[in-house]
């Protein structure tokens, strides 16, 4: 099913700081919005920021048909996302959507979604569409610090959230991979999901190999173009060189040179 | 009525806008946001004779109104081309030039003869100026001796619409532009990437793989249209103009340095409409001031 991308100009109806350096940005479109899959992405222009010549590619965080709004979640690391942190409700921003493919949507099965980070943010549009698949979701949040759990109430919407921080100032201590839920019956997901830095990604992708489970990922690599015309962002797959654009973000771990070691 | 149309050898375009090679994909990947056929022409991706897997991610560094690209041909082959691309290609109207690269001599002219052979790509884009792989490319392109060569071995091999795309990496464009022109070439294109690099102080490690990339957008245009301009004096044959456009003005004004047609790039990527919004922009513009045709305004540049 390929959808037809689009450039469009949305406004800003909302925006929220979660912490110091991370917000959610709802734009709000005047027309209905194509069907977007999640792990799907966006490729966003910032205005009047010199040092930021491309757009920022940003994954879709929340999609409300209702009121034709996207979300994004963004966490601020240099210039482009620290301007986009200044824009104003009734903002206009233009955007490129929906764009690359998405996580594969199981039916009626146990699922695990795993997040880290800001990886965490297009695990929420997933698990509300596989929580509308009548899928069992489990969700598995991780950070250095309870500081580092952002939108907890959200995910719980969705699925039975459970959290792990290095610092067990929330939920178990130690690294994700160390949570309990990896320690018996993995196999009863029928595939698990992953988002966030690419080790703790390798090591999740490991777990599930080990249980004989499929595991997606979703990749971040730097892009230009996000529509697969420059060839910047690729990724070393058993297919050889592919664009994380278009042949991702969400990839098959098995697919992955990276993530055989 | 406003006629934009140009030629470019034996090529006639509607409009002298194209797009640069390896920023438009093989135009598909466009489809969505625009009518391709309201293009001058597409410059398709460099094509090699053997299949190529590119450099090792990371590929691409942001630069302050640029980027840098080492991307390194990636590509499927010429084989490929023929046999998967080629008849997607046939449904567009406008002309489907092929960028041509390689290492050896051998490798350009096989390519350049099996394009010779298919009906539908008028014209191709001798590519002696890749900054990103480490044979061939760019050391075609930066003396005189190597650039006369293989421009005449593809010239025989090669009878329809030759252009060469030279290199701004060089001491004198004008001298490469004069023996590229002497060698055969019915049209010259400029410029290719400035070769450059980024360096990422957290982790004190250049950012492209390859250490060195090649420099593209707003930031040289300057130095396009300078190396443009000198090439329009030097030469008789037509020049395309390329290197940091983003809109209508920019494109007029490597037109009013002498070029015959532009090429768009980068601008690609950041809004994947801007070739035809310049078309139409140029259009606009020369209702405005009542311009009949490119000749009109090409090479008026008041220098004194």
């Amino acid at each position: 099913m390929e959808v037809r991308k689009l450039i469009e100009d949305f406004s800003i109806s909302n925006k929220y700081f979660l912490n110091a350096e991370t917000f959610v940005l709802e734009l709000k479109h005047t027309n209905m919005l194509p069907p977007i899959a999640p792990g799907q992405f966006v490729e966003v222009a910032v205005e009047n920021a010199p040092h930021t010549f491309l757009r920022r590619p940003l994954s879709i965080h929340h999609v409300d048909y209702e009121n034709n709004i996207i979300s994004l979640f963004v966490k601020i690391v240099g210039e482009g996302t620290r301007k986009l942190s200044l824009l104003q409700i009734q903002d206009k921003v233009n955007m490129i959507y929906p764009l690359g493919r998405g996580f594969t949507l199981e039916h009626k099965k146990k699922v695990l979604l795993t997040g880290g980070g800001c990886g965490i943010a297009p695990l929420l549009y997933l698990a509300d569409k596989l929580k509308e698949n009548l899928c069992e979701v489990d969700i598995l949040l991780a950070g250095k610090s309870s500081n580092d759990i952002l939108r907890a109430d959200a995910y719980k919407k969705f699925g039975h959230l459970l959290i792990t921080t290095e610092d067990g100032s929330l939920g178990e201590k130690g690294l994700i991979i160390q949570h309990s839920v990896f320690k018996n019956n993995l196999q009863k997901y029928a595939r698990i999901y992953s988002c966030g830095p690419e080790r703790m990604m390798q090591a999740v992708a490991r777990l599930a190999k080990a249980a004989k489970i499929p595991s997606e990922v979703s990749l971040e690599n730097t892009m230009a173009c996000g529509i697969g015309a420059c060839l910047c962002c690729v990724v070393n797959t058993k297919n050889g060189h592919q664009c994380v654009c278009t042949e991702g973000p969400v990839f098959d771990s098995s697919e992955l040179e990276d993530f055989q070691k | 009525m406003v006629d934009l149309s140009v030629n470019i050898g034996k090529l006639r375009m509607r409009n002298p806008v194209m797009t640069a090679s390896g920023t438009f994909g093989y135009g598909f990947e466009f489809d969505d946001f625009i009518d391709v056929d309201s293009l001058g022409a597409i410059i398709v991706k460099g094509t090699t004779r053997e299949a190529r897997e590119g450099n090792a991610y990371p590929r691409m560094a942001e630069t302050p109104m640029g980027m840098l690209n080492a991307v390194g041909l990636q590509n499927k082959g010429i084989d490929y081309f023929v046999s998967d691309i080629y008849p997607r290609l046939l449904k567009y109207k406008t002309h489907v030039i092929v960028n041509v690269s390689g290492s050896k001599i051998e490798d350009y002219l096989y390519v350049a003869e099996k394009l010779n052979d298919l009906e539908s790509i008028p014209a191709i884009e001798l590519n002696i100026s890749c900054p990103n792989v480490k044979t061939g490319g760019m050391a075609f392109g930066t003396s005189c001796d190597s650039a006369a060569e293989i421009t005449k071995a593809v010239r025989k091999a090669y009878d329809k619409t030759l252009i060469v795309k030279l290199s701004p990496n060089v001491t004198s464009v004008t001298d490469i532009a004069q023996v590229v022109e002497d060698a055969g070439a019915d049209a010259i294109s400029l410029i290719n990437t400035i070769m450059g690099m980024a360096v990422d102080l957290d982790s004190r490690k250049p950012v492209l793989s390859t250490v060195t990339g090649g420099l593209s957008g707003p930031a040289i245009k300057p130095v396009a249209l300078r190396m443009v301009w000198q090439v329009c004096n030097a030469v008789k044959v037509p020049v395309i103009g390329l290197g940091g456009i983003m809109s209508a003005k920019d494109a007029l004004e490597f037109i009013l340095c002498g070029a015959t047609a532009v090429q768009i790039g980068t601008a690609n990527f950041i809004d994947p409409r801007i070739s035809q919004t310049i078309v139409r922009d140029l259009n606009t513009y020369f209702e405005k001031n009542n311009l009949k045709s490119i000749d009109d305004i090409r090479g008026t540049l008041i220098t004194s």
